[in-house]
C-alpha cells in the first residue's frame, strides 16, 4: 500500500520539535486573551470582549483615516541622483541649431524634466540672446506627434529588425546612397556621415537649405563670410533679414545694436539703409527703408555698385537714397556692410565687390573665420532630385530634411523616392517626406542628444543630454554609425573627435567645455580652401542686365521669425506668436500693398487665388504698408500637411511657388492674383497700426535732435496747479507706497528693442501662460502676458488739426503711410505705484507689495474684470475659459492636458483657473528665488541676480531690470541718467506712476523729413 | 385730514364706487386666468428658458462664451445691468418720492411701479453675479467674516459700494412694496372662497385687522420708508455711476456721472413704467383708475429727464473740450464719428430729439404715441449705456490694444432671458397680487365731494370685516376723505 504524500506546514512540524508538539493545537497565541477568563486581577490580560471592543474600534479607525482626500504620487527617490534636488532648478550648457537659427543655451531642468531655455552669455556668437524659435523649442521635446519608435512603412518595428534590414539593404545596393539634411554644422556629425560613407562608399552627403545661401558661399569663393555689423557706421541691406531670419539672426541683433545704443555720452549711431519687397523686422528698425520690387534688387545692387566703384553698365535703378546710402558708404570705408537677402549669384558677386571696394573684408566681413550656418547647395541637391528620378540611386537618407514640404521641385522628389530601393528617414516624426520613407529611424530631440557644433570656425559648443529620452528613439549620429557597423556610441565617438582639440588633461578639458557649452578650437576640416567666385563680376553685370524685367504682379516669399521655414509648425507657442510686423498669428497670408488692394477691390481677410509657377494656393489678403507696390509677399514656414495636430494645415504651403533658375533656388517671380469670394479672418493681435500721434504712449526724436541737446528729445506732460506746472506725479491723491527693502522696477530701451518676440516666448514658457489658437485670437483674447506693440507712422499728425479739422485728422491718422516708419514697444505690466487696477477690485485680489509689485492673487480673484478695464495699458489677461480642460483648446494647448506635455510647465507658477484674471508678475518666482539664494548666504540680493524672463532673452539687452532702491543696480543708475533725458513713463500724464522707465527711440534720420520717404 | 379741491380733476374718473375699486383690482385676482395672461405668461416662460440656457452655456464653459475681449472687458453684462437699475428707479420714485411730495396722483400706478422696481433689481442683480468670471465666489464680495486671516473686502472699490448700494435698494423697496400690500392682501383674503386662497392670502396678510393703530402704524411706516427710499433714489445709480466715474477711462472718468445717471434712471425707469401701464390698464381694464392724465404727468417727467440727459451729454462734449486732454477729447469724437457711431446716434435720437416730441400736447395725450415713445426711450437708454460701456473701452489710452465688439448668441439670449424673467414675475404678480393699491386709491377718490356723505348701499367692501370688538375703528386711512362712511 502506497503511503500518500506528507505535506508539512514548515520546518517545525517536520522536526516536531517538543516545543512545537507543545503549541501544535493551541491555534491562538497565549497573548491573544480569547478564553472568557475573569481574572480582572491581570491587568495585562484584557478580557474578550475589550479585545473586541479594540478590535472595532481599530476597525473603525483605519476607515475612517482611509476616507482621507486621494494620495497623489510624490515619491521620494530611494537613491537619489546627484544634482537633482526636488524645488531647485539645475541647468546644463546646451545648442539649439535646427537647421536655421544657432543659439547657445542654458537649459533649466526641474527634476529631470527641461522646462525652460535660457541664452548662455558664456557664448560670444549668441551673448545671452536666445531667439523665440530657440526658447520654444522646449516644448517640441514634448510633442507627442514625434514618432515614438522605429518604423517600417509607418508601422512600429522591432529597432533591431529595421537595423538588420537596413544594413543588408545598404550592402547590397549598388547605386548611389545619399544622405540629405539641411546645413550641418557639427563636426562629429559630418565625421560620423565621413564613418558611414568609409563603409558604404558610394555615400553623398548632400546638404540643402530650406532659405538656401549659395549664391552667397558662391560669390565668397565659397564660404560663408561671416559679418559683424557692430564694425560698420554704415550698413545697406538690399533684401536680407539680418535682424529676423537671415543665417544668425540673434548674433547679428546684438552686433547690430551694439552700435546703436545711445546715450548722453556716446551720442552716435549706425546709419541703416534697407532697400526690400515686404516690410521685414530688418526694414522696420531701419533708418531709411525703401521698398522695391523683387526684379528691381539686381538693378539696384547694380546701381550701387555704379556708385560705389563705378564701372558697371548703366543701371534703370534710380533713386535718391540709393544715391545717399552710397555716398555714406564711400564717406565710411572700412566702416561700412552692404548685404543681400538674394539667392541670385550676380547680385552676390556684385555686393561682394562692393564690399572688397569699400576695404569692409577684414573689417566687417569677417572671411577668414567664415560662419558654417549655411552650406547647402542648390545644385546638388538638385541633382540628386534628378539622379533619384533616373533611378540611379540606390538609398536615401534624410536627416531633418523635408523636401517634400520646402523644396520646389517636391514632385520630383516624391517620384524620386518612390524609384529609390531603400528610403529611410531620421526626421523627428513621420512628417510629408518621412512619411513616404520605407524606414524611420527617428532621432532624439536635441534636449536628449549629445552633440558638438561649429557654427563658426573657430567658435565651437556641445549639447548634452538633460533628459532620458522619453520614446524610444535614437540619436541620427548612433544610427549610422549602427549601419557604419561601428560599435561606438556616438558619446564616445564625439569625445574621441574633442581629443584633437582639448588635448592635454582631457577630462579636465571636457567637463569644462560641456559645462560652459562652448569652446574655442575648430574641428572642422581645415580644408575649406577658397574657391574662385563661379562667375566674374562683368558676367555678373551682364546678368543683371540682360534679367527680364518684372513684368504684372511679382511675388517673394520670406520666412517669419517664428515659424521660420516650418519645422517647428508643431510648436503652438511659435503659431501663436504674433508676427513683429503684421501682428498675426495662426496662418500665412499674402501681403499686398495698398493701392493693389483698392484697385482689386480686395479688402483684408479676402481670399485669393494665387497662381505662379502653374502652381495655385488659396490665402487671405494682408494690407501691408510698406510693401512695394506692385509686389505681394507670402511666408513660407505654413501649410504644413503632416506637422502634428498644432500645425498641419495651418495656412498654405507657399515653397511650391518658388522656382529653379539655373540651378539655384530663387524666391520670387511673377504671380496672378485673383478674388476667390471666400472670407478668412486673419488672426491679428492688434488691428489698429498707428498710435495716433499719442505723444505720451510711445516716444522717438532723431540723432540730429539728440546731438544738439539729449534734454529736449523727450516730451514731459506737465499738469497746471496753483504753484505753475509741475510734474505729475507731485499732484497726487494717494499715500505713497513706502518701500523699506527692495522696490523693483525696469527700464525699456526702446533704441534696442528690434521687436523680435523673443521676450514674448520667453514670458510664455516661464510662466505657463496658454495657447488659445486661432480663433480666440480674432476674438481677441490672446493671453500673452508680455506684448509687443507696433506702430506704423501716418502722414497725418496733429499738426493737421488747423488745416484739416480735428475729425478729418482723426480719420487720418488712423491709416499708416504708404511706407511707414516702424516703432517697437514691449507692453506689459506697468506695476504702477498707483495702480488703478488695485483700488477697483471689490476683493482685494490685486494688491500692492512691500517691494513695488502689483500682485495678482489668482486664488482670491472672482473675476469682475474691472481691473483689466481700468488698466490704461490693457496688460491685463482674463481667463475665459479653463484652457487646461476645455476640450475647445485640446488640439492647440494639449500641452496642458497630457502628463507628457505638462512636464513642460513651470512647478513654480500656477496654470490659471478659469475665470481669473492674470498678468505679468515681473516673474516674481524668480525675486523670490534669488532673495532666499542671497538670505542663505545673509546677503543681499546683487544687481543682476534677479533677471526677468523677457530680460534674460533678449539678443539686445533692451530690457534691465532691477532693484530701484539700489543707488548701483544698472536700472538705477539708467533711470537716473536718463532721467530728463531720453527716460519717460507711458501715460505719465495719470500719474499712476508705473515701475517701468522707458528710453525715446533714436532714428539716425536726416532732420528733414523728406528723405524718410 | 386734507381738502381737495372741487375744481380739480378727479383722479379717478368712471364715478367709480369705494367698492367699484375693490371689484375692479379684484377682479383678476380672483377669476381664472384669462387666454391672453396665459400667452403672455408663455412667451416670458420661453425666454425665460432661453435665459437659463444661455446662463448654464455660461457657467458651464465660462464668460468666453460671450463677446467680451482682452480690452472689452465689460460689454452687455453691465450695460444690461445698469438699464435693469435704472429702470427700477421709477417705482421707487414714484412711491417714495412723489409720496414725500403728496403727490396723491401716484396712488394708483405706485404698486405695480414699485413691483417693476422689485422685478428690474431682480433681473439687475443676475449681471453682477453672472459677469464674475467665478460666481461661485461671489459671496467674498460681502464683508463677512472669514478664515482668509486678514483678507476682507476692498473699500476703495466702486464695485464693492454697488454691492452696499444694491442689496439695500433691493430690501428698502420689498419691504415698503410688501408692507403697501398688506392691507390689500386682507381685503383678497376676505373675499377669498377657496381655501387655498384664503390660506394663501392669511399668510400674506400677516393677520392684518385694520384697526385704527394698524393703520396709523402703516402710515407711519410708509412715511419712515419713504424717507429711507428716496435718499436711494439717488444714491444708488450715484454709486453705480461710480462704477465708471471713479476709474481711469477717458469717457468714464467724468465727475458728471452721478446726477447724469440718476436723471438717465429716472428717465428710464419712467419709460418702461409707461410701457407696462399701458398694456396693464388695458388687459385688467383700469382705465378709470391708471387716466390720461396719468400718462400725460408721466410723460412730462420723461420729457424733463430726457432733457437733463441730453444736457449731460452736451456737457461732455463741452468738458472734453475744455479740459483739453487729448485721450478725453478723442474718447467723445470717437464715440460720436467712430466706429460706433451707430450706437450714439440711437442715443441721441431716442433720448434727447423724441421725448422732446411731448411738448405738443396731441403727442402727450396720445396712448399710442407715449406707447412708442416709451418703448423708444427704453431702447435709448439701453444705447445709452452701451456707449458709454463699449465706445469707452473699445479704444482707449493704448491704440495696440483697440478693439471692436460684437456679442455672441449667449450675450443675446441672457438679456432677452431677463426680459423673459421680468415678464414672468410681473406677470405672476399681475395675476395674483392686486396690480393697483386699493387702499390708497380709495383715499384719493372724489366720491363724498360729488355725491355727498351717502350711503351707497353695496355690499362687498373690503373692509367690512371689521372685528366685532372694534365697532368703531376706521377701516380706512386716517387720511381718507372727510365725509367717509366709516359702516361702508
Amino acid at each position: 500500500m502506497q503511503e500518500s504524500p506528507k505535506y508539512w506546514k514548515g520546518i517545525e512540524e517536520l522536526e516536531n520539535s517538543p516545543e512545537f508538539a507543545k503549541n501544535a493545537f493551541s491555534e491562538f497565541a497565549d497573548f491573544l486573551p480569547v478564553s472568557e477568563k475573569n481574572s480582572s486581577t491581570d491587568a495585562t490580560v484584557s478580557p474578550r470582549r475589550d479585545f473586541l471592543k479594540l478590535m472595532g474600534f481599530s476597525l473603525a479607525a483605519a476607515t475612517l483615516a482611509s476616507c482621507e482626500a486621494p494620495i497623489h504620487k510624490a515619491i521620494p527617490y530611494l537613491n537619489k541622483p546627484e544634482e537633482v534636488d526636488p524645488g531647485i532648478a539645475n541647468f546644463y550648457a546646451s545648442t539649439y541649431f535646427n537647421g536655421a537659427d544657432y543659439n547657445s543655451v542654458l537649459v533649466k531642468t526641474r527634476d529631470g524634466r527641461p522646462i525652460k531655455l535660457e541664452g548662455n552669455p558664456e557664448s560670444p556668437i549668441t551673448r545671452g540672446g536666445l531667439s523665440a524659435r530657440a526658447q520654444a523649442s522646449v516644448l517640441s521635446l514634448y510633442d507627442s506627434a514625434r514618432l515614438q519608435h522605429f518604423a517600417i512603412k509607418g508601422q512600429q518595428a522591432d529597432k533591431d529588425r529595421v537595423d538588420q534590414e537596413i544594413r543588408s539593404k545598404l550592402a547590397a545596393t549598388g547605386g548611389k546612397i545619399a544622405i540629405v539634411s539641411p546645413t550641418i554644422i557639427s563636426p562629429s556629425t559630418k565625421r560620423a556621415i565621413a564613418e558611414f560613407a568609409s563603409r558604404y562608399p558610394t555615400t553623398e552627403h548632400v546638404m540643402y537649405d530650406a532659405q538656401s545661401q549659395s549664391a552667397l558661399i558662391q560669390a565668397n569663393g565659397g564660404v560663408l563670410p561671416s559679418f559683424d555689423f557692430s564694425k560698420a557706421n554704415v550698413i545697406v541691406s538690399i533684401g536680407a533679414d539680418f535682424l529676423g531670419t537671415w543665417i544668425s539672426p540673434v548674433e547679428h541683433a546684438h552686433q547690430y545694436i551694439t552700435n546703436r545704443k545711445v546715450s548722453s555720452e556716446k551720442r552716435t549711431m549706425s546709419r541703416h539703409f534697407q532697400f526690400e519687397p515686404n516690410l521685414s523686422l530688418t526694414g522696420s528698425n531701419a533708418d531709411v527703408r525703401v521698398p522695391l520690387k523683387p526684379s528691381e534688387m539686381g538693378q539696384a545692387t547694380l546701381a550701387l555698385y555704379n556708385e560705389v566703384v563705378g564701372g558697371g553698365s548703366a543701371s534703370t535703378y534710380n533713386n535718391a537714397q540709393l544715391k545717399k546710402a552710397a555716398s555714406e558708404l564711400k564717406a565710411n570705408r572700412g566702416r561700412s556692410l552692404v548685404v543681400a537677402g538674394s539667392n541670385d549669384v550676380a547680385i552676390q558677386t556684385l555686393v561682394a565687390a562692393i564690399n572688397q571696394s569699400l576695404g569692409n573684408v577684414g573689417a566687417a566681413i569677417d572671411t577668414a573665420n567664415p560662419s558654417l550656418l549655411r552650406q547647402g547647395d542648390d545644385a546638388r541637391m538638385i541633382r540628386l532630385v534628378n539622379e533619384m528620378n533616373a533611378g540611379s540611386v540606390g538609398a536615401v537618407i534624410f536627416y531633418h530634411a523635408n523636401p517634400i514640404y520646402d523644396h520646389p521641385l517636391a514632385a520630383k522628389v516624391k517620384t524620386g523616392i518612390a524609384k529609390v530601393p531603400l528610403s529611410i528617414s531620421l526626421n523627428d516624426r513621420l512628417d510629408e517626406t518621412g512619411s513616404l520613407c520605407y524606414y524611420a529611424a527617428p532621432d532624439h530631440h536635441y534636449l536628449e542628444s549629445w552633440n558638438d557644433y561649429e557654427p563658426k570656425r573657430g567658435s565651437l559648443s556641445l549639447a548634452q543630454p538633460t533628459i532620458s529620452p522619453l520614446f524610444a528613439t535614437r540619436q541620427a549620429q548612433d544610427s549610422l554609425l549602427t549601419w557604419a557597423g561601428n560599435s561606438q556610441s556616438y558619446y564616445n565617438f564625439l569625445r574621441a573627435n574633442w581629443r584633437s582639440i582639448l588635448g592635454g588633461n582631457f577630462q579636465q578639458g571636457w567637463d569644462k567645455a560641456v559645462h560652459d557649452g562652448v569652446a574655442a578650437g575648430t574641428l572642422s576640416p581645415a580644408s575649406v580652401a577658397p574657391v574662385a567666385a563661379s562667375i566674374d563680376i562683368n558676367q555678373a553685370i551682364s546678368s543683371i542686365s540682360r534679367a527680364p524685367k518684372g513684368a504684372g504682379v511679382e511675388f517673394s516669399l520670406y520666412e517669419k521669425v517664428g515659424i521660420g521655414n516650418g519645422f517647428e509648425a508643431n510648436n503652438p507657442w511659435l503659431q501663436e506668436l504674433p508676427d513683429p510686423i503684421s501682428k498675426a498669428t495662426w496662418g500665412n497670408y499674402v501681403a499686398v500693398p495698398r493701392d493693389m488692394a483698392v484697385a482689386n477691390e480686395w479688402e483684408q481677410g479676402d481670399v485669393v487665388k494665387i497662381t505662379a509657377n502653374g502652381i495655385s494656393i488659396e490665402l487671405p489678403v494682408l494690407i501691408q504698408p510698406g510693401q512695394a507696390k506692385g509686389a505681394v509677399s507670402i511666408a513660407v514656414g505654413y501649410g504644413r500637411e503632416l506637422a502634428g495636430k498644432v500645425g498641419s494645415k495651418v495656412g498654405a504651403n507657399a515653397y511650391p511657388l518658388a522656382t529653379v533658375r539655373g540651378n539655384s533656388l530663387q524666391y520670387n517671380g511673377t504671380v496672378t492674383l485673383e478674388k476667390t469670394g471666400a472670407k478668412s479672418p486673419i488672426a491679428q493681435t492688434q488691428t489698429h497700426h498707428t498710435v495716433m500721434d499719442r505723444k505720451p504712449v510711445v516716444q522717438e526724436a532723431t540723432l540730429a535732435e539728440y546731438i544738439k541737446n539729449p534734454k529736449e528729445v523727450t516730451e514731459y506732460d506737465k499738469i497746471a496747479t496753483p504753484d505753475g506746472l509741475e510734474k505729475p506725479n507731485k499732484v497726487s491723491l494717494w499715500q505713497d507706497y513706502e518701500y523699506k527693502n527692495h522696490h523693483w522696477g525696469m527700464v525699456i530701451d526702446l533704441n534696442s528693442c528690434i521687436g523680435c518676440g523673443a521676450c514674448v516666448i520667453g514670458c510664455q514658457v516661464e510662466n505657463n501662460i496658454a495657447v488659445v489658437g486661432k480663433q480666440e485670437v480674432i476674438n481677441r483674447r490672446e493671453m500673452h502676458w508680455l506684448r509687443i506693440d507696433r506702430y506704423y507712422s501716418s502722414d497725418t499728425t496733429k499738426e493737421d488739426f488747423a488745416e484739416k479739422g480735428k475729425l478729418d485728422t482723426y480719420a487720418a491718422m488712423e491709416d499708416p503711410s504708404e511706407n511707414p516708419s516702424v516703432i517697437f514697444e514691449p507692453m506689459l505690466c506697468q506695476h504702477c505705484n498707483h495702480a488703478p487696477c488695485e483700488t477697483v477690485c471689490p476683493v482685494l485680489a490685486t494688491t500692492h507689495s512691500s517691494e513695488g509689485l502689483n500682485q495678482m492673487t489668482y486664488n482670491r480673484c472672482v473675476g469682475t474684470r474691472y481691473c483689466a478695464n481700468n488698466c490704461p495699458y490693457k496688460v491685463r489677461r482674463f481667463n475665459w475659459f479653463s484652457y487646461y480642460t476645455n476640450e475647445k483648446f485640446e488640439a492647440v494647448n494639449g500641452h496642458m492636458f497630457t502628463d507628457l506635455g505638462r512636464m513642460v510647465l513651470n512647478p513654480d507658477v500656477t496654470v490659471r483657473a478659469r475665470g481669473v484674471m492674470e498678468k505679468c508678475s515681473f516673474c516674481v518666482q524668480r525675486i523670490q528665488l534669488a532673495k532666499l539664494e542671497a538670505k542663505k548666504e545673509r546677503r543681499r540680493p546683487v544687481d543682476g541676480e534677479v533677471v526677468t524672463a523677457c530680460a534674460q532673452s533678449c539678443p539686445t539687452q533692451a530690457i534691465i531690470f532691477g532693484d530701484l532702491r539700489d543707488p548701483n543696480s544698472r536700472v538705477s543708475q539708467v533711470t537716473r541718467r536718463e532721467d530728463g533725458e531720453r527716460g519717460f513713463h507711458v501715460l505719465d500724464a495719470i500719474n499712476v506712476q508705473p515701475n517701468i522707465t522707458y528710453l525715446t527711440k533714436i532714428r539716425n534720420v536726416e532732420p528733414n523729413k523728406e528723405l524718410t520717404v | 385730514m386734507q381738502h381737495v379741491s372741487p375744481v380739480r380733476e378727479p383722479l379717478v374718473t368712471g364715478g367709480k364706487t369705494y367698492h367699484d375699486i375693490t371689484q375692479d383690482v379684484c377682479r383678476q385676482v380672483e377669476a381664472k386666468p384669462n387666454i391672453r395672461w396665459m400667452a403672455a405668461l408663455s412667451v416670458a416662460l420661453f425666454f425665460l428658458g432661453i435665459f437659463f440656457y444661455s446662463v448654464y452655456r455660461t457657467l458651464w464653459y465660462g464668460i468666453g462664451e460671450w463677446g467680451l475681449n482682452k480690452t472689452v472687458g465689460w460689454a452687455w453684462d453691465i450695460t444690461n445691468f445698469v438699464w435693469w437699475v435704472g429702470i427700477g428707479h421709477a417705482g421707487t420714485l414714484i412711491s417714495a418720492v412723489l409720496l414725500l411730495f403728496r403727490q396723491k396722483w401716484r396712488s394708483s400706478i405706485n404698486r405695480a411701479a414699485e413691483a417693476m422696481t422689485i422685478f428690474a433689481v431682480i433681473c439687475a442683480a443676475m449681471f453682477p453675479v453672472l459677469h464674475m468670471g467665478r460666481p461661485w465666489l461671489a459671496y467674498w464680495v460681502f464683508p463677512f467674516q472669514n478664515t482668509f486671516g486678514s483678507l476682507w473686502v476692498n473699500f476703495n472699490s466702486p464695485l464693492l459700494w454697488d454691492v452696499f448700494a444694491i442689496s439695500t435698494y433691493f430690501s428698502v423697496s420689498l419691504v415698503f412694496w410688501y408692507i403697501g400690500l398688506i392691507p390689500d392682501f386682507a381685503t383678497i383674503r376676505d373675499r377669498a372662497k377657496g381655501p387655498i386662497a384664503k390660506r394663501a392670502y392669511a399668510l400674506l396678510s400677516f393677520g392684518w385687522k385694520g384697526s385704527a393703530k394698524a393703520w396709523s402704524r402703516y402710515e407711519t411706516v410708509s412715511l419712515i420708508l419713504a424717507g429711507v427710499a428716496t435718499p436711494l433714489v439717488l444714491s444708488v445709480h450715484t454709486i453705480v455711476s461710480m462704477d465708471f466715474a471713479t476709474s481711469v477711462v477717458p469717457g468714464w472718468h467724468t465727475t458728471i456721472f452721478p446726477p447724469y445717471f440718476v436723471a438717465g434712471a429716472i428717465f428710464s425707469g419712467f419709460a418702461m413704467v409707461l410701457t407696462l401701464m399701458l398694456i396693464t390698464r388695458v388687459v385688467f381694464k383700469l382705465e378709470d383708475y391708471i387716466t390720461i392724465e396719468h400718462i400725460a404727468l408721466m410723460n412730462k417727467i420723461m420729457m424733463i429727464t430726457g432733457s437733463i440727459v441730453g444736457v449731460a451729454y452736451i456737457t461732455e462734449f463741452f468738458i472734453a473740450w475744455y479740459s483739453q486732454v487729448e485721450f478725453e477729447q478723442y474718447a467723445f469724437i470717437n464715440r460720436a464719428t467712430g466706429p460706433y457711431w451707430w450706437a450714439y446716434a440711437s442715443m441721441m435720437t431716442c433720448n434727447v430729439i423724441t421725448p422732446q416730441l411731448v411738448w405738443f400736447r396731441r403727442i402727450r395725450y396720445s396712448i399710442p404715441a407715449t406707447f412708442i415713445l416709451s418703448i423708444i426711450v427704453n431702447i435709448g437708454m439701453w444705447f445709452e449705456r452701451f456707449v458709454i460701456i463699449v465706445t469707452s473701452l473699445h479704444r482707449d489710452y493704448l491704440p495696440s490694444s483697440w478693439v471692436m465688439f460684437s456679442p455672441t448668441w449667449v450675450d443675446i439670449g441672457i438679456y432677452v432671458g431677463t426680459l423673459g424673467l421680468f415678464f414672468t414675475l410681473f406677470l405672476l404678480f399681475a395675476k395674483f397680487f392686486p396690480v393697483v393699491n386699493m387702499a390708497e386709491v380709495k383715499t384719493i377718490l372724489k366720491y363724498g365731494v360729488d355725491n355727498g356723505p351717502t350711503y351707497t348701499g353695496h355690499h362687498g367692501h373690503g373692509h367690512q370685516v371689521t372685528p366685532a370688538h372694534q365697532p368703531v375703528a376706521p377701516a380706512i386711512p386716517a387720511s381718507a376723505p372727510v365725509n367717509y362712511n366709516k359702516h361702508d
